[in-house]
């Protein structure tokens, strides 16, 4: 048998239940709270220093002609890039529109129809794959198919198909995780009463694993808006208004590739400007999107 | 050895009867040999130990089990003489003329109106939607606590309220026969009597099958009592059969069955 400092057998110490600071134990205790603490400390460093870096050097532009003015021609002052926030909302809405219905209906069959089958573990696992490939070939993916082949040359919606290749596989996971924490019993309930599986589906268990779908939608957007190097090669960039969806279109994310390398001060302060709203718009749809989960849930 | 009641003279109407049935999942027999006639407008219940397969038995009368990978049913269940596993027979119309309430309260995340008009709207219902919400939550004896909240999401209910707005759901789409699978053993005492209460006054028009783990309650509102039993099998698992079924007084007081004797006297295992 161990025997243990205080065991019943000894007579009773009140010392013995004291905190001892020099023991081993707490001493190792201390220690790794102090290495814990400081790892966070390092790993926020360059999380602060580069939002504190963007919001000095982006605020500098804030006016309102940032907001409603064209870029001005290289080397002039003034301007505002109204066209690139218009082009970045126009090209993840386009993104959220292809990748929405296929992702979403790609999950149902996942989490509701599939059964166990062969395909659906194929199509789970190529899913992971398409997440993790890297932007860049997503880009050259759409380049090869739409571009390429002048289906729709360099345009929003080439664009927005590049992003909505980058969106789809966070839409198919959340939704399919979102369907399958639904409640089992709920599913036995509705056709309990004579609903059919589709009716199931779509008037029960969609509507329970809403907000959670919708988190991984606004996720994937924030995602997919601050994205550069697939619109590079789709949307290219314009430095006029929008003009159809077929032609150039600008965006926030290739405004700040093209004019943070331009030797003009005035344009690499518009790069600043672009950035920090890019921040804001990342920031503020995943604040919307935690917002609405609370709200739903 | 199994005892139907069907020799029994003083039997009504026979809604749903198995003859035979072995059921399976995948290679793994959960229940063999189950021959049992259900009487129209009783209150049938099924007792016994878990794992006996009375569940199993209970699922399979409204097709539920479909809906388990590997479920299987060999012997033949009829419900008006109806082959209710023909291949023309639509399991969606088989479960709205067998209603089920389950053993947790499992609303929809709906409000409380749309909980009981899902059923009706699923099946095309073409009357007056109000008065079957109004009419269903009566009948559960829950309107008087509703009736001021059926905007509310049914879940805001208590236990016991959301067990009612259950059968209230069940009975919307006026089902022929309710199925219940332990529907009191998520609630306290007093909402577990406001149930039974409930299925005495459901029984004029309904076939009721319950069920439970609580001898009592079996006592308290069946007519007849199944008792079901399971048995070690040679490669150790176990398998549910149907031990003796009878009038609930014979069943409690008088059972043929030295097992059954044990069992609802509490000299068991």
């Amino acid at each position: 048998m161990a025997s243990y400092s205080g065991s019943p057998a000894d007579a009773f110490d009140v010392q013995g239940l004291k905190r001892k600071q020099s023991s081993g134990r707490s001493l190792f205790n201390t220690i790794m709270t102090g290495i814990a603490g400081l790892c966070i400390i390092i790993t926020l460093i360059p999380l602060v220093l580069v939002l504190t870096y963007v919001v000095i050097r982006g605020f500098n532009r804030f006016d309102l002609a940032l907001f409603t003015e064209l870029p001005p021609a290289p080397g002039l002052e003034g301007g505002g890039i109204a066209n690139a926030i218009q082009g970045t909302i126009i090209v993840c809405v386009i993104a959220t529109l292809v990748s929405l219905p296929f992702g979403v209906m790609t999950a149902i069959w996942l989490s509701e129809f599939s059964e166990g089958s062969k395909v659906a573990s194929a199509v789970r696992f190529a899913t992971n794959v398409l997440s993790g490939v890297p932007s860049i070939i997503a880009g050259v993916f759409i380049y090869g198919l739409l571009v390429r082949t002048n289906v729709t040359g360099y345009s929003a919606i080439a664009g927005g198909v590049a992003l909505s290749v980058l969106m789809l596989p966070t839409i198919i996971r959340t939704t399919d995780e979102a369907l399958k924490i639904v409640p089992q019993e709920i599913r036995w309930a509705s056709t309990g009463v004579g609903a059919s599986r589709y009716q199931t589906v779509l008037q029960v268990v969609l509507p329970a694993a809403v907000p959670a779908i919708l988190t991984g939608v606004t996720l994937a957007i924030a995602r997919a808006a601050g994205e550069t190097a697939p619109l590079i090669f789709t949307a290219l960039f314009s430095p006029f208004w929008f003009n159809g969806f077929f032609e150039p279109i600008a965006s926030l994310s290739v405004l700040v590739y093209n004019f943070a390398i331009l030797p003009f001060p005035p344009q690499q302060e518009l790069a600043w400007a672009a950035s920090l709203i890019l921040v804001l718009l990342v920031l503020a749809t995943s604040i919307i999107a935690r917002f609405v989960t609370r709200k739903r849930g | 050895m199994v005892n139907t009641v069907q020799e029994n003279s003083t039997m009504t109407d026979v809604v749903l009867r198995a003859k035979d049935c072995d059921i399976y999942y995948g290679s793994y027999k959960a229940v063999r040999d189950v021959t049992i006639d259900i009487p129209r407008n009783k209150i049938t219940a099924f007792i016994g130990p878990s794992g006996c397969g009375k569940s199993t038995v209970l699922r399979c009368f409204n097709r539920l089990n479909d809906l388990i990978e590997g479920f299987r049913l060999d012997g033949k269940m009829t419900y008006h003489g109806q082959d209710l596993y023909a291949p023309d027979v639509d399991p969606v119309e088989v479960r709205r003329r067998i209603g089920i309430v389950f053993q947790r309260p499992n609303p929809f995340p709906k409000t409380i109106y749309d909980n009981i008009a899902y059923g009706a709207r699923v099946n095309n219902y073409q009357g007056d939607l109000d008065e079957l919400v109004e009419t269903s939550l009566r009948r559960a004896a829950l309107w008087d606590e509703v009736k001021d909240k059926l905007q509310e999401s049914g879940f805001s209910l208590s236990g016991g309220q959301q067990q009612r707005l259950c059968i209230a759901r069940t009975i919307a789409i006026e089902p022929e026969v309710v199925l219940m699978d332990e529907p009191c053993s998520a609630l306290d005492p007093i909402s577990t009597l406001k149930v039974e209460d409930l299925m005495k006054e459901l029984v004029e028009k309904y076939t009721i099958i319950i069920v439970t783990h609580n001898m009592q309650q079996a006592t308290r509102v069946a007519d007849y009592t199944a008792f079901y039993n399971a048995a070690p099998t040679e490669s150790g698992g176990k398998v549910g059969y149907l031990a003796e079924f009878d009038a609930t007084q014979v069943i409690f007081s008088d059972p043929k069955q030295e097992e059954t004797r044990d069992y609802v006297t509490g000299r068991f295992g």
